[in-house]
């Protein structure tokens, strides 16, 4: 039969996401889309509009008369704990009580019966307080005193003291790099639904349905068995919905247990921009020591970090940063310390990337600096201190790279991108044109897979076959566009031997799969698919003992093949052997569970092996700069990126290209601006520039190194994608830098600070002009 | 007068009557609560993201044409007359995919699938209208359409790509066309519309007499055209609106034509509307109004309204200026015309006394010997505001400079003419030295704002650099290229 040979959506090929029909003909529902009950109200968040005060009174009667209004939550109105800080640090209260930390900080809800009567109403608080100076930037913050938010870390290896004196060369400067929004097209959302005694239903936009449930229950008073949480899709996450989306969790769950109705909360964009966290800030300050080569003898890095107000991620976040400072390459003697400011601007949060993007580009700045000094092509630079070699394999918090591809993989993109040939041609063109100049960078990522928080590791899942042959599948993982859902459904088809399509893809409910962890860390895939996959293999080890009992056969004579299913000598269609097996009364459900091994770590020691495997990538960018006015354009960008054994190519594809584009909005048009008042004025993609269509490279080429497969034995030997092409990015910065350097004949590191935009780029240039 | 209280519309394809509407009403809300077709999205509610992009139809003088919009910062009582076409009306009998939804499903174009309706729509307009695009054109028709995930590139294959899933000629809109025509005109009654509760009126003029008329009524009413801007008064900062005049639909203020003399402008023809005349009188302009705003603003957005808001960073007055354009204003039956530059008298305040309106642009042609050009700096090239905008015309007799009108915007409180600048050009022989002079003079035209876009000192920078940039664009001595390339 020749439909049997292989079946639809195995694993390792190209399948559509399994949404894409229902996301182009608008069917797809997200959780602004749910039809609401009748009754349903709407909460709108009331927020400061001063940056850092003492609060003395709070007047909310003009709130409650406007019109439509059904009533207010303050921090009085809260059953249980006035905190939703997810690391347990209790710095993060709902509503303040005393205190404002920053403007736009929701100091109360407004319920009305329409969304348009909350909103309006919201703005009708009078606030009485005590206006106190501000700190908005790390820097500013440590001036004046003010305290981490979380423990900060060190780590260490070697004896920096002894390199630095007898350091041959020794470079030290400081990089400011900028935050980023989220900007996920869909923004945050809860609608929760009451039920009876202390239930409640939450239908959210959440990465993390766990954490919104623990802190729905937290807030609310009641155990967390109380709350269910439901997310079916978001319109997209990046990090900005894995703890953000809490405080309105909790707020519509607050507000409809109060009030007995359904009650949604929808800020609008502005809010959602100025409310929620972002990816940190850094100023990182280095000291470099290295030979005449630019082989590094010696690093010392120091990390500080616009945390915000409050704890949120930071800690993981900067520990992160810390992390990927060595980015690919190999420092003999190392310290590296974080500093996790407080300041006075909301909290930041995760992001694609968790901090390691900071980390990473401080090491390509290092690269860039000995590259400027010591007269080279920075590739060389990059190459001369890959991690690799006897005694070269150790990192500054004492893993062992074991799995570097480096040599292969920029080697072939070196080729495949003509890089040697085009660098040439670029200082040629250079030498001619007065007022365009090009530059060109080849960069390298090697990125850590797992949470830091080593007990975050773990995930479930419960898969159901149906006695008709149909297959449910769950897991504790979310879909925000990536494709798990698609990528896991493949593993279980695969593990079947059944039609991709003969498998129910459902939303991701606490109340089939608990204590799940945050679809993070690129994680999603890894863990999920692992824990499906054993779910399947439960079901499938009942189904072999049935069959071997019932036809007398050895157990390795029970093969899955595609749809149907061989017993010795009769085949039986999938469909008739789960019957038989229902009939005989076998378990056709199962939880499956994962966690993932070898990985521990020492956070006070500074030691340990936080990461299961890296992933590897590189790019290679090419832009031309207009020296009169800043402005430029990336003209090509070659990748190749190490995906493991993919699952799903196309869809593995499609995360770099993606990935590739937000890290270079980072580093480019992307920046977040306070005034001196404390206030953001970028908080709306009307004033918050993320990259279009036409911003991309004119000349794009992607491709995933087929060859490499994970040697570690994660899902299908397939490694993450989520994050690091991400900081693939950072080759359009460094080639920035170099069309700028040569204004002053490549003779001075450009220390182009990011996000590089045209005014960046162009006082670069003038820098560089007048210095030269 | 006998007036109408309903606006009426099709949507879908289906007639739509609804009374109450008010001002303030957004085309979005009316689609996601009333009618609960959730398939368009609201991204930011200020017209920038293009979750919300739907097809709005209008009789224009060459029948019906369909154009993409936002449908978070239309409003409701603009849409008289019009077909309002979602995504829910996109796909075939028995759900079978559009071409244009078969492609980007086939090359993956969503991830998240949040912007992918509002891609849709703007590649469902761009394929009538252009089947077989450029990226160079597919990129112009996305200029209003953000996606985070994808990084573009699946989409841009998926638009190149729609032709082989079918053509135009088969598609629903153009074999109903003839039939919606007919509902339309039916639709356009030729009455002056007045609906929505007392404190929040929208008023639809019949024609432009009766538009000054209605203002000499209600002096203080908003004048809606395109609402790109009006539209996020309410949408962002929740300001009353009403009543509200909503002449968008004058089709007689559309008009845009050209004599021996001059471009004119009619003062609800949009930034679309224009494209081809602003192409054929002023080629230069022509890469500069492909960066205004998105596609979908462009379809909304009226050169008069870009004039009478009276921005400091509206994109076309410097421009217009530059160029020596005139602006008529009209009173009742009172006209009068003046210099574009002179109606900016400071931030906030033009020279527009109430009841009265902005009818038309005379924009004069160039004359022999001028050189024009028009730059626009900001943060992301395309779909952003600009931190400075210039136009620049230099007229020269025998290499000698005896013409210059120099426009700034995003300089100074109002777009503003840079006069020291032009004076130490006229009379100096055409050189870099002079355009050099010129920009050292530039500082005492302007002292520019430091905020978010730019700061004041790169404002100056790249302002007087644009003056070099205007002499190698023009000298036939520097080889070209010297400014990035536009596609």
């Amino acid at each position: 039969m020749k439909d049997n040979v292989s079946i639809r959506g195995a694993a390792h090929t190209d399948r559509i996401h399994d949404s894409a029909g229902k996301h182009v003909t608008g069917a797809a529902d997200y959780t602004d889309d749910i039809a609401e009950p009748v009754g349903t109200l709407h909460a709108y968040l009331g927020v400061s509009d001063v940056t850092h005060a003492n609060i003395r009174s709070l007047d909310l009667s003009a709130v409650r008369a406007a019109p439509g209004v059904v009533g207010v939550l303050t921090a009085n109105d809260i059953p249980g704990h006035n905190d939703i800080s997810p690391t347990g640090l209790n710095d993060e209260p709902v509503f303040p009580t005393d205190k404002i930390q920053f403007h736009g900080q929701p100091l109360f809800a407004v319920i009305a019966e329409t969304r348009d009567a909350a909103r309006r109403a919201a703005e009708l608080a009078q606030v009485d307080c005590e206006v106190l100076p501000h700190a908005l930037d790390p820097i500013a913050a440590q001036d004046a005193g003010y305290p981490h938010v979380t423990a900060p870390l060190k780590l260490e290896r070697g004896e920096i003291a002894p390199a630095f004196k007898q350091a041959t060369n020794r470079i030290k400067g400081r990089m400011s790099v900028g935050g980023q929004d989220h900007m996920y097209l869909e923004g945050q959302i809860a609608f929760a639904i009451p039920g009876e005694d202390d239930d409640v239903i939450v239908h959210c936009s959440t990465q993390h349905p766990s954490e919104a449930q623990h802190m729905v229950a937290h807030v609310l008073g009641v155990p967390s068995n109380a709350v269910t949480v439901n997310v079916r899709r978001m319109g997209g996450g990046f990090g900005g919905k894995e703890s953000q989306m809490n405080l309105f969790c909790v707020v519509a769950a607050m507000a409809a247990k109060k009030w007995g109705r359904a009650v949604k909360i929808r800020p609008d964009r502005d809010q959602d921009m100025t409310a929620t966290g972002k990816r940190h800030d850094f100023v990182i300050d280095y000291d470099v020591a290295f030979d005449d080569t630019g082989r590094i003898e010696a690093v010392d890095g120091v990390f500080a970090a616009r945390c915000g107000f409050s704890a949120d991620l930071s800690g993981p976040v900067t520990d992160r940063a810390l992390f990927h400072a060595d980015n690919a390459y190999f420092y003999p003697n190392v310290r590296l310390v974080s500093h996790p400011m407080k300041t006075n601007t909301v909290s930041n949060t995760a992001f694609r990337g968790f901090g390691g993007p900071q980390g990473v580009i401080a090491a390509e700045r290092i690269m860039e600096e000995i590259a400027y000094a010591t007269g080279q092509d920075p590739l060389d630079v990059r190459k001369a201190n890959f991690y690799g070699g006897k005694g070269r394999d150790l990192t500054p918090y004492h893993q062992e790279v074991e799995d570097n591809i480096f040599d292969r993989l920029v080697g072939e993109l070196e080729q495949t991108a003509e890089y040697r040939a085009r660098r040439k041609a670029i200082i040629d063109f250079n030498a001619d044109s007065k007022v365009l100049k090009k530059g060109i960078a080849l960069t390298p990522v090697k990125f850590g897979i797992s949470f830091t928080a080593t007990w975050y590791n773990q995930a479930g899942a419960l898969v159901h076959v149906y006695n008709d042959g149909s297959i449910h599948l769950n897991h504790g993982g979310t879909e925000m566009g990536q494709g798990l859902n698609t990528k896991v459904a493949q593993v279980v088809a695969e593990a079947f031997q059944v039609d991709f399509d003969r498998i129910k893809i459902t939303k991701t409910t606490t109340e089939k799969v608990p204590n799940t962890s945050a679809t993070a860390a690129s994680s999603g895939t890894d863990l999920n698919g692992m824990a499906a996959l054993d779910a399947v293999e439960q079901i499938k080890a009942r189904l072999v003992e049935f069959a071997t009992t019932k036809w007398d056969v050895a157990p390795d004579a029970v093969v899955f093949e595609p749809n149907q299913v061989r017993i010795g000598d009769e085949v039986l269609s999938f469909d008739a052997f789960i019957k038989e097996a229902y009939m005989a009364r076998v378990q056709l459900s199962a939880a499956g569970f994962y966690k993932t091994p070898k990985i521990h770590w020492d956070r006070a020691a500074g030691k340990g092996r936080p990461f299961y495997y890296y992933a590897y990538g590189a790019a290679c960018s090419e832009v031309t700069i207009d020296t009169l006015t800043g402005e430029y354009r990336v003209e090509r960008t070659d990748i190749l990126h190490d995906v493991g054994r993919s699952l799903n190519p196309v869809l593995d594809k499609g995360q770099v290209e993606g990935a590739f584009i937000q890290g270079m909005g980072w580093l480019t048009t992307e920046e977040l601006w306070w005034d001196d008042a404390g206030r953001l004025r970028t908080h709306a993609p009307s004033t918050y520039k993320i990259p279009l269509a036409s911003d991309r490279p004119r000349v794009f080429n992607v491709k995933l190194a087929d060859w490499s497969e994970n040697r570690e034995l994660t899902i299908k030997r397939s490694k993450a994608v989520g994050e690091p092409p991400f900081m693939l990015g950072i080759s359009v910065l460094e080639a920035l830098s170099m069309a700028v350097a040569s204004v002053a004949d490549y003779r001075t590191c450009p220390c182009l600070d990011a996000p590089a935009t045209p005014e960046r780029v162009l006082m670069a240039v003038e820098r560089l002009k007048a210095a030269g | 007068m006998t007036y109408r209280t309903e606006i009426r519309f099709l949507l879908n394809g289906k007639p739509v009557a609804i009374s109450h509407v008010a001002a303030d009403q957004t085309l979005l809300d009316y689609l996601r609560l009333n009618r609960r077709l959730t398939g368009t999205k609201e991204g930011c509610a200020e017209g920038d993201c293009g979750a919300c992009t739907v097809l709005v139809g209008r009789l224009t003088g060459e029948g019906l044409t369909y154009e993409p919009v936002n449908a978070c910062i239309r409003f409701l009582a603009s849409l008289d007359g019009c077909h309002v076409v979602t995504i829910e009306h996109v796909s075939g009998p028995q759900g079978r995919l559009h071409p244009v939804q078969q492609a980007m499903v086939d090359h993956h174009g969503s991830q998240c699938g949040f912007c992918t309706p509002g891609f849709v729509m703007s590649l469902y307009a761009l394929w009538m209208e252009t089947p077989e695009p450029t990226e160079a054109q597919v990129e112009t028709a996305l200029q209003g359409n953000l996606c985070r995930c994808t990084g573009y590139e699946p989409i841009i294959r998926a638009a190149v790509a729609v032709s082989r899933y079918g053509t135009p000629s088969a598609d629903h809109l153009n074999i109903e066309r003839d039939q919606v025509i007919t509902q339309l005109r039916t639709l356009r009654d030729g009455q002056r519309v007045i609906t929505g509760p007392d404190d929040n009126q929208a008023i639809l003029p019949a024609d432009v007499d009766d538009l000054a008329e209605v203002l000499l009524d209600h002096p203080k009413a908003t004048i809606v055209a395109g609402a790109t801007d009006v539209g996020l008064w309410v949408t962002k900062f929740l300001r009353p609106i009403g009543p509200a005049v909503f002449i968008g639909h004058l089709n007689e203020m559309k008009s845009v034509h050209h004599d021996a003399d001059a471009l004119v402008i009619g003062a609800t023809a949009t930034y679309t509307d224009c494209q081809d005349a602003i192409a054929k009188v002023f080629p230069h302009l022509t890469p500069y109004w492909d960066r205004i705003a998105g596609w979908q603003v462009r379809n909304m957005g009226t050169v008069g309204g870009n004039i009478a808001n009276g921005s400091p960073i509206g994109d076309t007055p410097p421009v217009l200026i530059a160029l020596g354009a005139e602006v008529t204003l009209r009173h009742g039956t009172t006209r009068r015309a003046m210099r574009l530059q002179d109606f900016f008298i400071d931030y906030g305040k033009q020279d527009r006394k109430p009841g009265e309106f902005v009818e038309s642009i005379r924009v004069p042609r160039p004359a022999p010997g001028q050189r024009d050009a028009a730059y626009k700096i900001s943060k992301r090239r395309d779909e952003d505001i600009s931190s400075v905008a210039v136009g620049i015309s230099v007229t020269l007799a025998d290499n000698v400079i005896t013409g210059a009108c120099i426009a700034f915007g995003g300089m100074a409180a109002t777009p503003k003419r840079a006069d020291a600048a032009e004076a130490a050009l006229l009379g100096q022989t055409w050189s870099e030295a002079a355009f050099d002079a010129a920009a050292q003079a530039l500082p005492q035209d302007f002292q520019p704002l430091s905020d978010w876009r730019a700061s004041s000192d790169y404002r100056m920078l790249s302002a007087q650099n644009l003056l070099r940039r205007f002499y190698l664009d023009h000298d036939d001595a520097t080889p070209a290229p010297v400014q990035l390339a536009t596609a």
